[in-house]
C-alpha cells in the first residue's frame, strides 16, 4: 500500500492534468466547434449561475434515490432471507429475478407513470428496480455461504433457528451484503436520474436532475449540462462514500478485506 | 468392578443414502476419563465416527450410547473441536468462548468466570479481547479448545485438532491438553494422523481399517502418567510408536 500523502497527492495530480488537458482540448478546437466542449471555467460559471435550480433538482433526485435505495435494501433483505431457506425456492425464483434485471428501465418507465403517476413515486420505483438485483443476489449468497462446521456447532449447542439466524447467518452474510450495497450505491443516483428523465415531473416541488437535463439540452445550455453531469457524479460519490463508511464501521475490526498492511 | 462405559458402540454401521458402507459394525467402549485415539488411513471413516457420536449424523445400524443416552439426547455432555479453529471472526476470542454458554442461558457473571478460567487453562488469559484474525494459528486452535472446555463436557471429540500446526506447537499443545485433562475429567476421542501424537496422549489407540471402516485392533498404551517431554525420550514410547506405525502400515497395505 502506498503511504498516506501519496494516496491523496497522486489523484490530485491526475485531476489537475485532466483539467489542463480538457482546457487545452477546448483551445485546440476551432472557434465554431468550441461550444461542444465548454472550458472547466465555463462549467464552473454555469454551476454558479444555476445554483438555485441545481440545488433544488439535486435535493429532489436525492430524495427519490434514497427512497428507492432504502426500499431496495429492505425488500431485498427480506427476500434474501426467504431465498436462503431453501434451494427449491431459489431455483423457482431466480429466473424471474433475472427477467426483472434484464428489462430495460426505459421501457418500464411509461408503464410506471400510468400506474403510480409521474414524479417522486415513479423515480423511487425505478431506482428500486435498478438497485434491487445486486442487493438480493449478494445478500442471498452471503446467507447461504455460512461455514458448515459453525452451523453444526450451533446445532450441537441447541441454538434456536432465530439464534442461528441472528448470531451466525446474518453476521456471516454482512461482507456479501456490503458488496451488493456498494454496487447499488453507485446505481441509485443514476437510477433516480434516469427515472426522473423518463418519468419525472416538474409539478409540485419541481423536477430532479433528469428533468434539469431535459431543460438544459432543449435550450442548448451546454455548460449547464456539463454542470449537471458533475453534480450527478458528486451525488454518486456521496452515496458510495456513505456506504464505504458504513461498511468500514461494520467490518473493519474483523474482516480480512480491512486487514492492516505493514508499510 | 469396572464402572459402566461412558460411550458404548455396538455393531455401529453407517452409509450415506445409497452410497457404499462407510462404517461396518464397529464395537468398542470408552471408560469414563479415558483418552482414546482413532487412527487409520484417510477415508476410513474417522470423522464420520466422531460425527455419529456427536449426534450430527444418524446411524444406519447398531446402537450407540453416550452417557447412557442417545447421542442426540446427550448433546449437553458433548463438545466438538474441529481441525480448523471454526471461530466466529466477528467477535473476540473471549466472546467466542462465551457464546455456547450464552445460548445455554447461563448468566453473564458466571460466563465471565468460566471464560477467564478456560482461557487461562490454554494460556491465553491476556488475549480475550483479540479478534480471531489477530491470533496465530496455534492461538486460534487454543481458543477453539477453550470454547469446548467452557462447556465442561463429559466427552470431548477432537477431529485432527492440531493437524494444521507445526510440530513444535503441536507438541506444546499436546502437553497442555494433558495438563488440562488432569483438572477436567472428560473422556476424549481424538482423531489424528500422527502415530507419535496418538501414543503420547492416549490410554488406548483404536486402529481402523478402511473400505468399509472397521476396528482393526485396539492397542493399550501403558506408558506411565503424567506424560511429559521425558516420555518422548523413553524407550517404551519409541517402541510403541514403532509398533503402531507398523500396524498402521499393514492396514494401509491390506487396503491397497
Ligand atoms: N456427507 C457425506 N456424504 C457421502 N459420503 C460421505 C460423507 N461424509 C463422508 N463420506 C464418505 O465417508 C468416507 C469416510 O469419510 P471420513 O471423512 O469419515 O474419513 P476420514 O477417516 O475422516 O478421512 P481423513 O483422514 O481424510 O479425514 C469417505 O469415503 C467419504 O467419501
Ligand atoms: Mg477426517
Amino acid at each position: 500500500m502506498p503511504s498516506k500523502p501519496t494516496h491523496f497527492l497522486l489523484p490530485a495530480v491526475t485531476g489537475a492534468l485532466f483539467i489542463a488537458l480538457w482546457h487545452g482540448l477546448h483551445l485546440w478546437l476551432s472557434e465554431d466547434l468550441r461550444f461542444l466542449l465548454p472550458t472547466p471555467g465555463a462549467v464552473l460559471g454555469a454551476l454558479r449561475d444555476n445554483a438555485a435550480p441545481l440545488v433544488r433538482a439535486t435535493l429532489n433526485t436525492t430524495e427519490g434515490a434514497l427512497l428507492g435505495f432504502g426500499l431496495a435494501i429492505a425488500v431485498s433483505s427480506l427476500l434474501a432471507l426467504g431465498l436462503s431457506l431453501s434451494a427449491l425456492v431459489r431455483v423457482s425464483l431466480y429466473p424471474y429475478l433475472m427477467v426483472l434485471q434484464m428489462t430495460p428501465v426505459i421501457v418500464v418507465a411509461p408503464i410506471l407513470v400510468l400506474w403510480v403517476g409521474p414524479g417522486l413515486k415513479s423515480v423511487a420505483v425505478i431506482t428500486f428496480l435498478i438497485c434491487f438485483f445486486p442487493l438480493v443476489v449478494n445478500t442471498t449468497q452471503g446467507l447461504i455461504s455460512t461455514d458448515r462446521n459453525l452451523v453444526e456447532l450451533f446445532a450441537m449447542w441447541r441454538a434456536s433457528r432465530l439464534q442461528q439466524l441472528f448470531l451466525l447467518r446474518v453476521p456471516a452474510a454482512l461482507p456479501y451484503f456490503f458488496t451488493g450495497l456498494r454496487i447499488a450505491a453507485t446505481l441509485a443516483p443514476i437510477g433516480a436520474l434516469v427515472g426522473d428523465y423518463t418519468a419525472g415531473s416538474s409539478a409540485g416541488d419541481g423536477g430532479g436532475l433528469g428533468f434539469q437535463t431535459i431543460i438544459y439540452s432543449s435550450q442548448a445550455q451546454y455548460p449547464a449540462l456539463f454542470a449537471t453531469a458533475a453534480v450527478t457524479c458528486a451525488l454518486g460519490f456521496v452515496f458510495v462514500a456513505v456506504v464505504l463508511g458504513l461498511s468500514w464501521l461494520a467490518l473493519h475490526r474483523w474482516h480480512d478485506s480491512y486487514e492492516r498492511h505493514d508499510t | 468392578m469396572a464402572p459402566p462405559p461412558i460411550v458404548e458402540l455396538r455393531d455401529v454401521s453407517k452409509r450415506f443414502s445409497a452410497g457404499p458402507l462407510v462404517l461396518d459394525r464397529l464395537s468398542f467402549a470408552a471408560q469414563p476419563g479415558e483418552f482414546l485415539s482413532l487412527i487409520g488411513p484417510s477415508g476410513c471413516g474417522k470423522s464420520t465416527l466422531l460425527r455419529l457420536i456427536a449426534g450430527l449424523s444418524p446411524l444406519s445400524g447398531g446402537s450407540l450410547r453416550v452417557a447412557g443416552r442417545t447421542p442426540d439426547d446427550a448433546a449437553a455432555d458433548l463438545a466438538f473441536v474441529f481441525q480448523e479453529p471454526t471461530l466466529l471472526p466477528w467477535i473476540t476470542a473471549g466472546r467466542n468462548v462465551e457464546l455456547a454458554l450464552q445460548l445455554r442461558g447461563i448468566p453473564a457473571a458466571e460466563r465471565r468466570a468460566t471464560r477467564r478460567q478456560v482461557l487461562d487453562l490454554v494460556r491465553l488469559g491476556d488475549r480475550a479481547d483479540a479478534y480471531p484474525r489477530q491470533l496465530s494459528g496455534g492461538q486460534k486452535m487454543r481458543v477453539s479448545l477453550a470454547r469446548a472446555l467452557a462447556l465442561i463436557p463429559k466427552i470431548l471429540l477432537l477431529d485432527e485438532p492440531f493437524g494444521a500446526l507445526d510440530e513444535m506447537t503441536r507438541e506444546h499443545l499436546n502437553e497442555e491438553l494433558l495438563a488440562i485433562r488432569a483438572q477436567q475429567a472428560w473422556t476424549a476421542f481424538f482423531v489424528t494422523h500422527s502415530v507419535a501424537e496418538a501414543v503420547f496422549l492416549s490410554d488406548r489407540i483404536v486402529v481402523l481399517a478402511p473400505h468399509p471402516g472397521r476396528v482393526h485392533s485396539v492397542v493399550p498404551i501403558d506408558l506411565p502418567q503424567p506424560r511429559t517431554e521425558e516420555t518422548r525420550l523413553s524407550r517404551a514410547y519409541h517402541g510403541l510408536v514403532t509398533d503402531v506405525s507398523r500396524l498402521l502400515r499393514s492396514v494401509e497395505h491390506a487396503a491397497a
